[in-house]
């Protein structure tokens, strides 16, 4: 691994004051595209996702051995500051200053409380670009409620409309928050690009309930245009059927099947082997297939259930059908396409060892996404900050250690 | 009008599915300008989608196409013939960015490859998005939103929790699966122009619907991988008391990780006796009582509306929140603060609420310049105004089926 950023927004540094998910991968995207992002953290406050995984619900006993934390900050910086003493919110200051962009995702208010607002930044650096991320939006009566990706995805709509028909709708975990980052990282590029043009800086205020609002936009259409309020529906979508996933040979195997054109349906029939189905009048056409569904469905599993899932692909799509496995974890890892495509990739972490990481999402032809570095330690790099480039001498920073400015 | 970000960005696109709709939608409120290439007569697929006004389906009157088009300048044209190709290649001249979600190989068989747009205008940033990317052994095949939903492990863990894994595993609501990628691909997209404007120089991103899923789910996916554990939709991994519980009108969900939110949500349900029991001591405990635990939490909030445990949950400092339909969301008075939602004018359509952006940039505010274009709108414009057509060649483009 290179050590070097090469990606697009090589010469762009970040300082971010983020914690848990929604924060930190925004930053940890634009790290992968180039950009030096220097996290600013404290042993005072650790950010969660160093100590404990909500998600796989395992407990760490140091800030350091996090797989979820080394997968959100891949290739940062780390400095320690504890921001509830003065001195340390003038050396933030000074990291402001030599700065392109902001992030914070704390509750609003609270980034100026600790001193640094985005007034306090744009006196120290006029230019820069400040984005706050946070549940509700730094306005409006809501704006201080807390919450969750769950409560982002409820409260966004995304819940309300997913899960079967015959129970309660679905949770959304964690990965709510990167749907929030991706969006929070689209937003701080458009303000670069606004700022190689005119000069100027800006505020962004992003709001993550909003960022999944907006992804359900057709949905909330249909209550403006027809008051129609949509619910969840299982796997159906339009009229597209058959649509499902089919249960395979193996315990929680299953295929994806989707079923669009008349051309796909024919061929669906024949190679199940039942092309009398085509002149069933019950499945005539897309509509008759979406009321027939259930019928349709016992007649596809009874074909699926003895095949393997990725056997069952093989033969569908060969055919000209849309057919996937229904993939969790272990089906990723092992997949030969995934391999093919080097999606995973094995990173070096200090402490946690060798650890699987994603790799980035987007090939670029001239100028790579890359991952050349495992998440900071906890303070990693205080020296190479504060000495080498805020100019510290050792004494100097010995002081503020011992005082737990630098902390 | 105010200023816009991405002021003289110049994108065509030239897509068939809701990801590529989507990413140019974004950057049009941004303020690129994005020239959306339609098919000759039929129009866009989004065109034939519900929802429509009154349920009565009109090409200009798609919610589905109004929403992934705002902002949006629309000409028809089909590059699969040759004057057609030849068009869309004068077009790509000036361009910035082109966006394109054709098969593996689809541009190259038209003549409309990378290589070739490179040596027309090497400024280019040219993007393309296919479910699965443009090698390995699944390039060439076929899946529809159900499908990329599951092939990147997204629908394995939905619904959660689900009552059995003798339960289908079902994709997220609506078109997320493919608003997802979209997202992706603005990033590396707008990462790209950015360097063209220090560099001059274009290059080719390539997006896989399945890996931009994937990185979704960054931290699930590599949990087999680092520690064998496979997790799946029946939400044990880590239980907490509470989740989407129903209440008296609906239904709410309730994370509370730390101690102190804890506190908080025995304190919205009145303290109960049993909440001063070991079982409720600290997070480990409630984990392994989770289940009781948030049986007692559900008799409470049955007797509830959604309305009155978000405002007093939320006065107590308790992440939970109600499961907000489309309905609630139109009504939710901390959006209406915001101006989440603004009143648009489309020539067919008339007056309509509309939802606008997730993000408030103090100095360049999300804005609507145009709605959605009708079909062929913007051809006299471009093809006349901008490429030098006579509208005589306009007439006989149309004629052979070209525009």
């Amino acid at each position: 691994m290179s050590n070097m950023n090469e990606g697009p927004l090589q010469g762009i540094r970040i300082t971010e004051f983020t914690s848990a998910w929604a924060g930190p991968y925004a930053t940890c995207l634009l790290g992968m595209l180039g950009a030096e992002v220097v996290k600013v953290e404290s042993r005072r406050r650790l950010d969660h996702s160093r100590m404990l995984s909500f998600t796989t619900g395992v407990n760490f006993t140091g800030p350091d051995q996090s797989s979820v934390f080394n997968s959100l900050n891949l290739n940062k910086k780390s400095v320690t500051l504890n921001m509830s003493k003065p001195a340390a919110v003038e050396i933030a200051k000074k990291l402001v200053a030599i700065s392109d962009v902001i992030v914070e995702n704390m509750r609003p208010g609270v980034i100026g409380r600790l001193g640094i607002s985005y007034e306090v930044a744009r006196e120290v650096k006029p230019d820069i670009i400040f984005l706050s991320s946070c549940a509700c939006g730094q306005t409006g009566p809501e704006r201080k409620y807390v919450g969750y990706a769950p409560t982002f995805a409820a409260l966004g709509g995304a819940s309300f409309l997913t899960g079967y028909e015959d129970w309660p709708p679905s949770n959304f975990m964690g990965s709510i928050d990167l749907r929030s980052a991706t969006t929070s990282a689209y937003a701080i590029l458009a303000a670069l690009i606004y700022r190689q043009r005119t000069g100027e800086g800006q505020f962004i205020d992003l709001a993550s309930q909003e960022t999944i609002a907006v992804m359900v936009g057709e949905v909330i259409l249909d209550y403006i245009m027809n008051g129609r309020v949509q619910i969840r529906q299982g796997n159906k979508e339009d009229t597209m059927a058959p649509q499902d996933c089919y249960r395979c040979k193996g315990e929680d195997k299953w295929i994806s099947i989707s079923v669009a054109t008349e051309e796909e349906w024919l061929a669906l029939c024949s190679v199940i082997g039942k092309p009398e189905l085509a002149r069933d009048e019950r499945f005539a056409d897309s509509y008759r297939r979406f009321t027939h569904q259930a019928e349709l469905d016992q007649i596809i599993s009874e074909w699926t259930i003895r095949h393997e899932p990725y056997e069952a692909m093989e033969i569908l799509q060969k055919a000209g059908v849309a057919a996937v496995p229904s993939m969790n974890a272990e089906d990723l890892f092992k997949d030969p396409h995934l391999k093919a495509r080097g999606v995973f990739k094995l990173v070096d972490h200090p402490v946690v060892g060798k650890d699987w990481v994603t790799a980035p999402p987007w090939t670029l032809s001239d100028t790579p996404a890359e991952i050349y570095r495992h998440a900071p330690l906890l303070g990693e790099h205080n020296d190479l900050f504060f000495r080498q480039i805020l100019g510290m001498s050792m004494a100097e920073i010995k002081t503020l250690e011992e005082e737990e400015i630098i902390f | 009008m105010k200023d816009t970000a991405l002021e003289g960005v110049k994108i065509i696109e030239y897509c068939r599915t809701v990801t590529g709709a989507y990413a140019t939608k974004i950057m049009a409120d941004l303020g690129a300008e994005v020239i959306k290439i339609e098919p000759p007569g039929v129009g866009d697929d989004a065109r034939r989608k519900a929802p429509f006004p009154g349920d009565v389906p009109h090409p200009e009157k798609s919610g589905l196409f109004l929403y992934l088009n705002s902002n949006k300048m629309g000409v028809t044209l089909d590059p699969k013939k040759g004057t057609g190709a030849e068009i869309f290649k004068k077009m790509i001249e000036d361009a910035d960015v082109l966006v394109e979600d054709g098969s593996p190989g689809e541009m190259e068989k038209i003549g409309l490859g990378y290589d070739e747009l490179k040596r027309i205008n090497p400024g280019l940033v040219m993007t393309s998005i296919t479910p699965y990317g443009r090698s390995g052994p699944y390039r060439d095949y076929k899946a529809y939103q159900l499908n990329t939903s599951n092939a990147s492990g997204q629908a394995n863990m939905l619904p959660l929790p689900s009552p059995s894994l003798d339960r289908a595993p079902v994709k997220p609501g609506g078109n997320l699966t493919d608003y997802d990628p979209a997202l992706m691909a603005v990033v590396a997209i707008l990462a790209a122009v950015f360097l063209k404007g220090v560099s001059g120089k274009g290059q080719f991103i390539e997006i896989s619907k399945q890996e931009a899923l994937i990185n979704m789910q960054r931290v699930e996916s590599v949990t087999f991988a680092n520690t064998g554990v496979i997790m799946n939709r029946m939400g044990t991994a880590n239980p907490m008391p509470g989740g989407i519980m129903p209440c008296k009108d609906g239904y709410v969900v309730s994370v509370s990780p730390e101690d102190h939110q804890w506190e908080s949500l025995m304190e919205l349900i009145g303290d109960p006796d049993w909440s001063k029991r070991d079982w409720c001591k600290d997070r480990f405990a409630r984990a392994e009582n989770a289940v009781p635990l948030t049986n007692l939490i559900v008799t409470w909030m049955q007797r509830h509306t959604k309305e009155q445990i978000y405002r007093e949950g939320q006065a107590l400092s308790c992440p939970i929140a109600p499961l907000h339909s489309s309905e609630d969301i139109v009504k939710s008075e901390q959006l209406r603060a915001r101006e989440f939602f603004t009143e648009i004018e489309h020539p067919v359509v008339g007056k309509l609420q509309f939802p606008t952006a997730p993000y408030r940039f103090s100095k360049t505010p999300w804005q609507l310049r145009r709605p959605a274009p009708l079909l062929g709108e913007s051809n006299e414009e471009i093809y006349c105004g901008r490429l030098g057509y006579s509208r005589d060649n306009l007439v006989k483009f149309r004629e052979a089926g070209i525009i």
